[in-house]
């Protein structure tokens, strides 16, 4: 299957200070892909700096690919018509993300006049039709009013509205349902899901809740300390992880069958960008820390189909139990 | 909004009631117009006169009422050194004033506001620090010293243009560019600093997320936006249109409003004082309301606050 977006060795760097060290991460058409990990360990950032939208101070070096083509560094021109067009974001917190003084139409109808050869009415009958399709009651009395005059889950309907407009390849959700409660979020991801599944669109949802990530991707990669630790299918990934890091994310989880056990925690707490370890950025928590963890850090390595971890302990273990020489 | 409306004004009115009132008193106590304009010399049978014609022997309290009668009349008092109506004095002076001041005005926004827009965008660049030192030089320089600096080099050592007096246009170029860069130094600040504010939020970045180029990011996503807060200043600016120029009209002998207050406190002329501190408060209070309503315009959160309200 031809790849869609193919990112290669990603980095970015705030005022000299790496936050994110070489990611690897490619995309297939339709493939619902998750992003896990805790705050700052580079979910966002990693799409951000693919698309451009990082502030002007930040470094950013590496390769992403859309259809073969270089985005990255790419005249303003071209990367205006991938964002939105090609590629389109949502972002976590609703209420912030829509611009207060425009009205819903404004903003609206402004995604399509950019992305889409459509004028006057059809403009406007084109909005009325999206913002029913993610399910604004009264869609075309509210069409004029301001954002502050809807729900914050209204308001992410309309942010996924707008993000359709460019009938995009791929949709960004960061973080989609955080500020949200419970049902809503329920329901903001079962739209996103209905949508990817009836536009036949690839979306990566960024989380740091592993249910919803389990519950809504194909394949699921963890994210720590601006590298990528493991990549698997998410069902694998879920029931057999294999990095230290994200067994401990799993076993953070309280199961939903079997006995009662004790959640563990993972001891210590994410390093500073500033000061990173030598070698595995995760070897200070690691339980399976052994002498060579410190000397480099390691790169993600196959250890079957679909499957990648970044551990030198883990991945000689696993390629012992499976009986694949290693490389 | 009618009620919106009508606290707003009731505060303003109240605004205006306390500045006259904080001046009627504060002018009483600080000296006897009668000395001031007769002179320590004169006889103290002729201070007693003029105390009596101009009600000044009267109780501080029944003065006060007297004058706030008077008011509701229109009557706006009569200046003590030659008896002429108050108003018409003021009024026979904005003339002067405007044609200093409005220019000024129109070269504050004109320079200020791109140049905040600007050094935003470019925030870190070598313009944007040049433009931040100037504004920074701009409104700690007070206007006076300004003023002078300008005199000592365009007035005195190049020779090019008057230090003072009103004969022509060429005498109204240094006073005007005095009020002229130090507004435009705060304008360009507040500019700058509302800019930044706005280019960091998040529906900033929506706009681009979603290709919109980014010069029409900034004007029709980051510009309305950054208007709000740039409005207060342009408020401030446009009510101190009237007696915003005293120090720089004092020091260019530019006979306009300012330099009638300066002379008519010196002179302690009490009802020429209290009709040009009347008229500031006004234009002041005037120009305060609007902008509040302009916030409405701007802001559609306030405008339904407003409207609860």
């Amino acid at each position: 299957m031809a790849s869609l977006i193919s990112i290669q060795a990603l980095s970015v760097a705030f005022n000299g200070v790496p936050v994110l060290h070489g990611v690897d991460l490619t995309l297939q058409k339709g493939e619902a892909l998750g992003l896990v990990g805790e705050s700052g360990s580079g979910k966002s950032v990693t799409w951000l700096a693919a698309l451009g939208l990082l502030p002007r101070h930040a470094m950013v070096s590496g390769s992403v690919r859309i259809d073969g083509r270089e985005i990255l560094g790419a005249p303003a021109s071209e990367l205006d018509r991938v964002r939105g067009g090609r590629v389109a974001m949502i972002f976590q917190d609703p209420a912030s993300a829509l611009n207060p003084v425009l009205t819903i139409r404004k903003q609206l109808c402004e995604a399509l006049a950019l992305h889409r050869d459509l004028s006057g009415d059809a403009v406007k009958a084109e909005a009325l039709r999206l913002l029913n399709l993610v399910g604004i009651p009264d869609a075309a009395r509210r069409m004029s009013a301001y954002p502050h005059e809807f729900s914050g889950g209204q308001v992410q309907r309309i942010m996924i509205a707008m993000a359709l407009a460019g009938n995009p390849d791929l949709l960004i959700a960061d973080e989609p349902t955080t500020a949200l409660d419970a049902t809503i979020q329920a329901q903001i991801l079962e739209l996103l899901s209905t949508i990817r599944r009836e536009m036949s669109m690839a979306m990566v949802l960024i989380s740091h809740d592993l249910g919803v990530v389990a519950e809504n991707c194909d394949r699921v990669a963890v994210m720590y300390a601006g590298r990528i630790v493991e990549q698997a299918p998410a069902n694998q990934l879920f029931a057999d992880p294999v990095h230290p890091y994200a067994q401990g994310l799993i076993g953070a989880l309280p199961p939903l069958d079997g006995p009662r056990r004790r959640l563990t925690a993972i001891p210590g707490t994410v390093p500073d960008p500033a000061h990173m370890p030598d070698g595995c950025a995760f070897a200070p928590r690691c339980a399976l820390v052994a002498e060579p963890c410190g000397l480099a850090a390691p790169t993600l390595a196959p250890i079957a189909n679909d499957r990648a971890v970044a551990c030198i302990c883990a991945a000689a273990s696993r390629r012992a139990l499976l009986g694949i020489a290693a490389e | 909004m009618g009620r919106y409306f009508a606290i707003r004004s009731g505060r303003a009115a109240l605004t205006i009631v306390l500045v006259v009132t904080f001046a009627f008193v504060v002018l009483r106590l600080s000296g006897d117009p009668a000395l001031m304009i007769l002179g320590p010399e004169a006889p103290p049978e002729v201070l007693a006169a003029f105390r009596k014609a101009w009600g000044l022997d009267d109780p501080i309290w029944f003065q006060y009422l007297d004058y706030f009668g008077a008011i509701a009349k229109g009557e706006l008092g009569r200046s003590m050194r030659d008896g002429r109506p108050a108003i018409q004095l003021v009024l026979e002076r904005i003339p002067a004033t405007l044609a200093l001041t409005l220019p000024a005005f129109f070269f504050k926004v004109a320079l200020g506001i791109p140049a905040g827009i600007y050094a935003a965008l470019h925030r870190g660049s070598g313009i944007d620090r040049a433009v931040m030192m100037t504004a920074v030089a701009g409104f700690t320089v007070p206007s006076f010293v300004l003023a002078l600096l300008l005199v000592l080099i365009f007035a005195v050592q190049l020779g090019w243009l008057p230090s003072g007096g009103q004969d022509s246009w060429r005498h109204a170029i240094l006073p005007i560019v005095t009020l002229s860069l130090g507004g435009a130094a705060v304008l360009a600040r507040f500019t700058r600093s509302a800019m930044l504010e706005v280019l960091g939020q998040p529906y900033i970045r929506t706009a681009s997320a979603k290709g919109v180029p980014w010069h029409r990011v900034v004007i029709s996503h980051a510009l309305p936006n950054a208007a709000i807060p740039t409005v207060t200043i342009l408020g401030f600016m446009v009510g101190s249109l009237i007696a915003g120029a005293v120090v720089v009209e004092s020091v260019f002998s530019w006979p306009g409003v300012g330099r009638l207050l300066v002379v008519a406190v010196a002179n302690r002329d009490l009802a020429v004082v209290q009709c040009i501190l009347l008229l500031v408060a006004l234009t002041m209070v005037t120009s305060n309301l609007v902008v509040d309503f302009l916030y409405g315009f701007l802001d559609p959160r306030l405008r339904a606050k407003g409207a609860h309200a």
